[in-house]
């Protein structure tokens, strides 16, 4: 489904600022895996994610989608078959717009726009129907601008919005990050939910050990740019946050350094 | 006292410059694009319009031509600031000291009179004079009391279905699949590029969209006041962002199609308060511009005032309230 192959990328090149960012990285997801991806600041998840969605291109290596190359088509176009929540809960809908015409934004994904009318009564139908999966009361605010919403509202609808067309690629960017405790429980398990319901193709990063545990089928961990673990199946269900913390002390010979992770 | 036809003459001009103001809010306010061709654009459509009309073009023809050089000359303004990634305000008055030559270049001279002309208002009253509504509409005036009647009621009964019809367009637009995708971009660009939105390409046909109107309204105000001059485009940004925000403040944008009327609204009132300030005595046309620059100042800062000052009322209420209780309480 995704491919990345001998990705590298590094930020002011030839600057006393130069970062690499990722070195000769290669990823492969089968259909309907679900990936989480942990890491410390500056390890290269979120540069991985954007050369992902395209928001960034790489110095060298290939992106494939589906079999086909996609590493020089622009964000617009690739995110016909990626979906993607952001960290920032601002960030995923349009807040001066009500709750159907963010939908509708949403629905018009993997299809051209026209000149149509962009919510029409069966459309209305349809959304109301997704909006009741999320159990937050949101179908009855059709017509209520995203703005008002609180950040967990705001954050489950952008998780809709993300999925709802069955995107090839779902990209999950420390999507509860932002929240208090109890959101975040419940984005978490919105995310099972339907990425369970749609078998997604997932990528999702955290800083929270314990949820990339919880969550998903396979767990990368990365450092400095490259992929230093990878788990998945039956050896991944047993794993725990000791394991990873004496993994991640054998294979760099330091202790990882962020607390945020283990007390996240 | 202010006279009926000064007020009439007000309204009929503001329901034509309404078109432009709708351009300036789709620009300002869905594409949070400030976007300063305005001045020049307006200007283009009033050089298009008039140079073909004298030319033989029929007027209804011209005034078409005159809104497809303004969504040209928008679109360049687009392409400047999407391509050419230069900053939104920047590429705007580039935009718009380009298009005072290119203006001056159309019309050959500084100025082009058309009082001789067959302008489409001019056909509108031959065809209007013909229907016996303006004896109807006067009889009515006359009816209560009134001693002199406007020359004709054609312009303003014409323009204001005319602006209409352009508003409702632009709600309809704004409704469509491809307009939600313009309003997303000018409301979160990142959002709807991760929802395959071009937004460079939106960004170009919704300031080349903007700039039609303001042309279309360029052309009609030629026509209206018989001349299209080179600096008639002066400040015309600021009487657009005047009549957007006097009609917001007035009339409320909770949905698309309220903030539309508001706009018009809103550039009608300009028109009027102006009309009411120049009578005053000590006050002449020089002073327009800054008239327009005091409006808006106060209709920025009013609404802000009068909302800090409710609050303050409210919390003095409530604090009272609670001296009450604590006084009946010993």
């Amino acid at each position: 489904m995704l491919q990345l192959k001998d990705i590298s990328m590094t930020f002011n090149e030839g600057t006393p600022d130069e970062k690499i960012a990722l070195q000769h990285t290669n990823l492969e997801l089968e259909r309907g895996e679900f990936v989480t991806i942990i890491g410390s600041n500056g390890a290269g998840k979120s540069t991985l994610m954007n050369v992902i969605s395209g928001n960034l291109i790489p110095d060298v290596g290939d992106v494939f989608i589906n079999e086909k190359q996609v590493v020089h088509l622009p964000e617009y176009q690739r995110s016909a078959y990626i979906g993607r929540v952001f960290q920032d809960p601002m960030a995923g809908t349009a807040p001066s717009m009500t709750i159907e015409e963010n939908l509708a934004l949403a629905y018009s994904r993997n299809k051209k726009r026209t000149l149509r009318l962009g919510v029409n009564k069966k459309r209305k139908t349809l959304f109301k129907e997704y909006l009741e999966t999320l159990h937050l009361g949101l179908e009855d605010r059709l017509n209520a601008k995203v703005g008002f919403l609180s950040g967990g509202e705001r954050q489950a609808l952008s998780l809709l919005m993300a999925t709802f067309t069955n995107p090839n690629i779902l990209l999950l960017d420390e999507h509860t990050a932002a929240l208090d405790p109890s959101r975040a429980a419940l984005i978490t398990k919105l995310t099972k939910e339907v990425v369970g319901k749609s078998k997604l193709t997932t990528l999702m990063v955290t800083h929270n050990m314990q949820q990339a545990l919880d969550l998903g089928t396979r767990l990368i961990m990365m450092d400095k740019g490259q992929i230093i673990f990878d788990v998945s199946g039956e050896e991944k269900q047993k794993l725990t946050i000791e394991d990873l913390l004496t993994e991640f002390q054998r294979i760099r010979g330091q202790k990882f350094e962020s607390d945020r992770a283990v007390l996240g | 006292m202010f006279s009926f036809i000064a007020i009439f003459g007000a309204v009929e001009s503001g329901v034509i410059y309404a078109i432009m103001a709708l351009g300036v809010y789709l620009s300002f306010r869905v594409l949070d694009f400030p976007d300063l061709t305005v001045d020049g654009s307006f200007v283009t459509g009033a050089a298009v319009a008039g140079i073909s009309i004298m030319h033989g073009v029929s007027p209804v023809l011209a005034t078409l031509l005159a809104a497809v050089a303004g969504f040209i000359a928008g679109c360049v303004t687009g392409v400047l600031h999407t391509k050419g990634k230069i900053n939104a305000l920047l590429s705007g008055i580039l935009m718009m000291i380009a298009l005072y030559s290119i203006n001056l270049r159309i019309m050959g001279r500084p100025t082009l009179s058309l009082l001789n002309e067959t302008t489409i208002f001019k056909q509108l009253r031959d065809f209007w004079s013909g229907t016996g509504l303006d004896t109807f509409f006067n009889g009515m005036l006359a009816a209560i009391g009134m001693e002199r009647f406007p020359a004709t009621w054609a312009i303003v009964l014409v323009m204001m279905v005319v602006t209409l019809a352009i508003k409702f367009i632009t709600d309809y637009y704004l409704k469509t699949e491809i307009g939600l995708a313009l309003r997303a971009t000018g409301d979160n660009q990142r959002m709807i590029r991760s929802f395959s939105a071009n937004t460079d390409n939106l960004i170009i046909v919704g300031i080349g969209y903007s700039n039609a109107l303001v042309a279309f309204s360029g052309a009609l105000i030629a026509q209206h006041g018989g001349f299209a001059d080179v600096g008639m485009g002066i400040g015309m940004i600021i009487i657009g962002l005047a009549s957007v925000i006097i009609g917001e403040a007035l009339f409320g944008t909770k949905t698309i199609a309220r903030a539309t009327i508001a706009v018009i609204g809103g550039a009608v009132i300009y028109r009027i308060v102006v009309t009411i300030a120049l009578r005053v005595d000590f006050l002449d046309t020089g002073d327009m511009k800054l008239i327009t620059a005091v409006l808006v100042i106060a209709a920025l800062v009013a609404p802000k005032m009068m909302q800090t000052h409710r609050e303050k009322k409210r919390r003095q209420r409530k604090r009272a309230e609670l001296e009450r209780i604590k006084v009946g309480e010993v």
